[in-house]
């Protein structure tokens, strides 16, 4: 509805509006960079500070939203919205927010366009500048970098917020009436940012940190992702350069008394700026997930992925343990290791068939040998793949570890590491010569200590 | 005319203080601050521009915007820091309130001087608390700072209400309304007051009119 509203008025409510919308996705945008943004005040106008704030022009982000726009206006049901997502290294992504530039029906027909929606446009800009501050993105974006990117998308249309998952929130930065609706500037963000996405249930858990992440290609793979966390600096010198026709000159004049000095072009800035939002889940979100281990006997569902070769006997008999269920009920399977060629195969867990020949489970009737325990300190020197008879089965329990044969549980790394190899520095032929050395010094050294006795009293006096 | 009222609260711990306070006062002022203005002939004007720097806040998990000015800066600053200091004399049990106003002057006749119509107040109520260990602080750091943005937003959520603001004035009439000091900014015409809460819960600007009251009595 036009009435009342004069040929200028409207012409220049327009304009207003075009750049408004450029301006409020550079703010978007710019806030989702990753840097913190300093501009200058300047007392003279240059004739290019839209609504008096100085909001550089990132050329990219005005190319990305001219095209979104495509010559048309924010209006009754036609919506700016900038969609910040955020992508992460494995290529996972997901919605953080969406920004709206809405239009809707409620006119103010008495207000003045060329002053009162100028200056309210304004203040709406910097409430938008605070606002971006305060939505979690913002930390989000500020530390965006190895692991993640920010994205940015424009489009131009219907409100999609179907991609911010449950529970999401709105904060309305402001609304400016004008003679032809009411604009209104609003973000709905994102508050469950848990990387858990639908997909993760599908594939199976991987163990012990070995991350498979297969995805397949994001649907959109059409539009174009256009990256925030680009260096600002790549475009021609100076804060302004970004605003490229040469009648796009802003609104500098205002008058005390009713508009009569308006003069202006008609600008139009249409900002569209492609994000590419991705669903993600968060990389080591499955560690510690024990639902891969499959049972015995049953196909592994990751086997495939796996790359364990068991070139270690070690390693065999943790690709044995693998079989079986982590939280299986039945007692587990003891493996004989005697049949591998382990170290300590005396020391590996036995099977539950060998407690009946466990002597202490039952004592033999009369110790014919020396206890065992006597026997094991004789041969301490040996490595301990000495004849099993002399040695006592104990079921090694380490205090406060589970008894379900992951690999590289508390036992094995017990028995593995139980006896270290010799320290260079402390075998014997080493040792023995700096004794030598040490002792031939040491009459001189006596000799120094002597002289200095006040000094080391003096010393010990001050401690105490 | 009403002057519009609007209160503000936030719990914070000692070194906080000083950054919740900026950080309130120049989101406010940011919005309440434009161009310098030039004034042409023909009754028209011309406006500067405002520049915005972010500032991340040290003890606090936030960052905000304010004007590019450090003249500003500092005179909020100092304001600032005589409430922290008040605050921190006050005792252990530090409650206080810093109030920002845009006034209008009026000017009146000889002799009566310039009248100063307020025609909006910020009160940014302070509670101060001690915490006992690092962890707690490091939770508070968080917490302050989604305070602090809640604030944000409201203090965004008044202003847009866009209700009554001064009429821009003429050359002759602009220092009634704005406060042209600053070379790069043009705030309104503001200015900070704060007073400090003794533990007892009364201000000690009340008890001294008690006692002062109670003495003329006598």
């Amino acid at each position: 509805m036009d009435s009342g509203l004069s040929p200028q008025d409207k012409k220049d409510l327009d304009k207003f509006i075009k750049f408004f919308a450029l301006k409020t996705v550079q703010v978007i945008v710019q806030a989702r960079l990753g840097e913190k943004i300093c501009t200058r005040s300047s007392s003279s106008p240059t004739g290019s500070d839209w609504f008096n704030l100085a909001i550089k022009d990132i050329p990219e982000v005005t190319h990305e939203a001219k095209k979104a726009l495509a010559g048309q206006l924010p209006g009754i049901g036609r919506s700016m919205c900038v969609e910040i997502s955020l992508k992460t290294s494995e290529g996972d992504s997901m919605e953080l927010e969406t920004w709206c530039l809405e239009m809707n029906e409620k006119c103010d027909k008495d207000i003045k366009v060329s002053y009162t929606v100028y200056n309210r446009l304004s203040v709406l800009l910097k409430s938008l500048l605070a606002i971006t501050r305060v939505t979690p993105a913002y930390k989000l974006s500020r530390k965006q970098g190895h692991d993640y990117v920010i994205l940015y998308r424009i489009y131009f249309g219907e409100v999609q917020l179907s991609g911010l998952g449950e529970g999401f929130q709105t904060v309305r930065v402001g609304v400016v009436g004008t003679p032809v609706g009411t604009v209104t500037l609003s973000c709905a963000y994102r508050t469950n940012l848990a990387f858990m996405s639908n997909r993760q249930f599908e594939r199976s858990a991987p163990i012990m940190g070995i991350i498979v992440d297969h995805f397949v290609d994001p649907p959109c793979s059409s539009q174009l992702c256009v990256c925030l966390s680009r260096a600002p600096d790549e475009e021609d010198g100076g804060p302004f350069a970004g605003v490229q026709d040469s009648q796009e000159v802003c609104t500098t004049s205002f008058s005390t008394s009713p508009p009569s000095q308006v003069r202006g072009h008609t600008p139009s800035l249409l900002f569209t700026v492609f994000l590419y939002p991705l669903t993600s889940s968060l990389p080591f979100s499955n560690l510690g997930d024990d639902d891969g281990l499959s049972q015995s006997g049953e196909g592994r569902r990751d086997e495939g992925r796996r790359s364990v070769s068991p070139s270690d006997p070690v390693e065999s008999l943790n690709a044995f343990t693998r079989k079986i269920g982590a939280f299986v009920n039945k007692p587990s399977t003891q493996i004989t290791a005697t049949s591998m060629d382990l170290p300590f195969a005396a020391f590996a867990p036995r099977g539950l068939d060998s407690e009946e020949n466990d002597p202490m489970v039952q004592p033999p009737d009369s110790p014919p040998c020396p206890s065992p325990l006597q026997a094991s300190l004789h041969s301490q020197g040996s490595e301990g793949s000495g004849p099993q008879d002399d040695f006592v089965m104990v079921d090694f329990r380490p205090a406060f570890s589970k008894d379900d044969l992951l690999p590289m549980d508390l036992g094995t790394f017990y028995r593995e590491f139980q006896n270290p190899p010799q320290l260079a520095s402390l075998s014997l032929h080493i040792s023995s010569q700096s004794m030598a050395d040490d002792l031939d010094s040491l009459p001189e050294k006596l000799a120094v200590y002597e002289k200095n006795i006040d000094e080391f009293d003096a010393f010990v006096d001050m401690l105490q | 005319m009403n002057c519009r009222s609007e209160v503000l609260e936030v719990t914070v711990e000692a070194r906080q203080v000083e950054e919740a306070m900026l950080a309130l006062l120049h989101t406010i002022l940011l919005h309440r601050s434009t161009g310098k203005f030039h004034y042409k002939k023909e009754g028209t004007y011309s406006i500067g521009t405002v520049g915005t720097l972010d500032f991340d806040c040290d003890f606090i998990d936030f960052t905000f915007v304010r004007v590019s000015s450090e003249e500003l800066d500092r005179v909020i600053r100092k304001a600032v820091s005589e409430f922290k200091d008040a605050l921190g004399n006050s005792g252990s049990d530090g409650m206080g309130q810093i109030s920002l106003e845009f006034y209008q002057k009026k000017k009146s006749r000889w002799p009566f001087s310039d009248e100063c119509i307020p025609w909006e107040v910020w009160s940014i109520k302070v509670n101060v608390v001690n915490l006992a260990n690092e962890q707690e602080r490091q939770i508070c750091r968080e917490k302050v700072g989604e305070k602090l943005g809640e604030k944000v937003i409201n203090v965004v959520e008044v202003i847009n209400r866009h209700e009554y603001l001064p009429k821009m004035p003429t050359q002759s009439e602009v220092d009634n309304v704005f406060d042209t000091s600053l070379k790069d900014v043009q705030p309104y015409l503001y200015k900070i007051t704060f007073q400090i809460t003794d533990s007892l819960g009364t201000s000690v600007s009340t008890t001294m009119r008690r006692l002062i009251k109670d003495t003329l009595a006598l």
